[in-house]
């Protein structure tokens, strides 16, 4: 068997894991890579996207947004300023939330500085959508 | 001398209200609890993060096109002091002794000729700030009505106060709260978050001689980590400040329980004497009444 790779994964509000797994992978703002043990060290900013943490048969999806990954000789850490497990994600809510990003958008009256947050927030929605 | 029946309201009155701290202190108590464990759920992320920046910025401080959130504005003319307290009084001298250390610099800064400007956080701090320096004020936030504080409320604090430096309103922010020692003591603690100043004295990693790769670079990375390393250290502040006011909260009320104790006993002594006193007075009245006859 092949080495295993220490990750962590923490949002500001709790520790989400901390085990020794296969492989990570990991959506970097330069596209997504995946991390097995002995990888390079290096540091990336995060892409909203899925965690996907493989270990023996298993995989895991994380949902995360807005954080760091880093790489050391230690392991894996992600530090995430959002995380939340893909199977708590709440479909109907999603899509709640895009159509009123959609309206925002829509709404005439609705300011520069609302219309950028709801295009920002609304191509984060389509990235959940598309994760589940 | 008061009647029996007014030392009696009175012993009902003390015994009521003492029902009353005694009740606080227990919520105290368990709200602490709560929220020692979210003060302990964040900081895995809060260690790390100092990491990473310590990491980076050893690298990048140097550098002429380092960050102005690391680097600073070079100036020194504005300051910013983040005041964050409690929404809620009963908890002894906690709020006070926050907004005293800030008074404290306010004083101190003015004097130096310097502008101050001031956000409070939490009611209380607005309330007793406003009185002296309410022209100081810039703006106020408080989680009246929130029920946990969660990262979130940090992000709200930390984008407004960062939208303002980068609008130059201010040259170096200063976070005011109440450090959480223990239960029984809480240090007002002055933290400067602006200019960012990297923790020093972690250990950065053993690479083993290979060499860090950075996506994008260090430069958008470190851009992208100062907000967030700001937004972390206000919401650790808020969360410290918040198991801190608990602790204060429980040590007050477990005064207060305590003196109104003391004073049940003391009224309870005053009300058995005065009794005794009646009673020797209607004898006295009822054996000279016999005599008489």
């Amino acid at each position: 068997m092949a080495d295993k790779l220490h990750f962590n994964l923490v949002s500001p509000e709790r520790e989400l894991a901390s085990e020794e797994v296969d492989q990570v992978d990991v959506p970097g703002a330069e596209g997504m890579f995946g991390v097995l043990a002995k990888h390079s060290p290096m540091m990336t900013n995060l892409k909203p996207g899925v965690v996907t943490i493989r270990n023996g048969g298993d995989s895991r999806r994380i949902f995360v947004r807005g954080g760091f990954a880093e790489v050391t000789p230690a392991g894996l850490t992600i530090l995430a300023e959002e995380a939340v497990p893909v199977k708590e994600l709440d479909a109907a809510a999603i899509t709640q939330r895009i159509k009123n990003c959609e309206q925002d958008l829509a709404d005439k009256d609705s300011t520069e500085a609302t219309r950028e947050r709801a295009q920002a927030e609304l191509s984060e929605l389509k990235e959940l959508q598309a994760a589940l | 001398m008061p009647s029996l029946k007014a030392y009696k309201n009175r012993i009902s009155s003390v015994k009521s209200t003492q029902k009353i701290t005694r009740a606080k202190q227990m919520v105290a108590a368990a709200k602490l609890r709560r929220a020692e464990e979210a003060a302990k759920a964040s900081r895995p992320y809060t260690e790390r993060m100092e990491a990473v920046l310590a990491n980076l910025a050893k690298a990048a401080k140097d550098a002429p096109n380092a960050p102005t959130l690391l680097r600073g504005t070079g100036e020194d003319k504005t300051h910013l002091l983040i005041v964050a307290t409690a929404d809620k009084g009963l908890c002894g001298a906690f709020n006070s002794s926050i907004v005293r250390l800030a008074r404290e610099r306010i004083v101190k800064l003015q004097g130096e000729g310097k502008k101050v400007k001031i956000v409070t956080v939490g009611r209380k701090g607005n309330d007793q700030l406003k009185r002296l320096y309410g022209e100081l004020i810039v703006w106020k936030m408080d989680f009246v009505d929130v029920r946990q504080i969660g990262f979130q409320q940090a992000h709200e604090i930390a984008e407004r106060v960062l939208s303002m430096f980068e609008a130059g309103e201010f040259d170096v922010a200063t976070l005011f709260f109440g450090k959480f020692k223990s239960v029984i003591s809480q240090i007002p603690t002055a933290q400067q978050i602006i200019p960012a100043i990297a923790p020093e004295g972690l250990e950065t990693p053993d690479l083993k001689g290979a060499v860090y790769d950075y996506e994008p670079d260090e430069g958008e990375i470190l851009k992208a980590l100062l907000p967030r390393y700001v937004a972390v250290q206000i919401f650790r502040a808020l969360l410290e400040n918040v198991a801190s006011e608990q602790a204060a909260s429980m040590t007050a009320m477990d005064n207060a329980t305590r003196n109104a104790g003391d004073m049940i006993d003391k009224l309870t002594l005053q009300y058995n004497r005065a009794r005794q006193a009646q009673i020797t007075k209607e004898l006295i009245e009822i054996i000279s009444g016999a005599e008489a006859l």
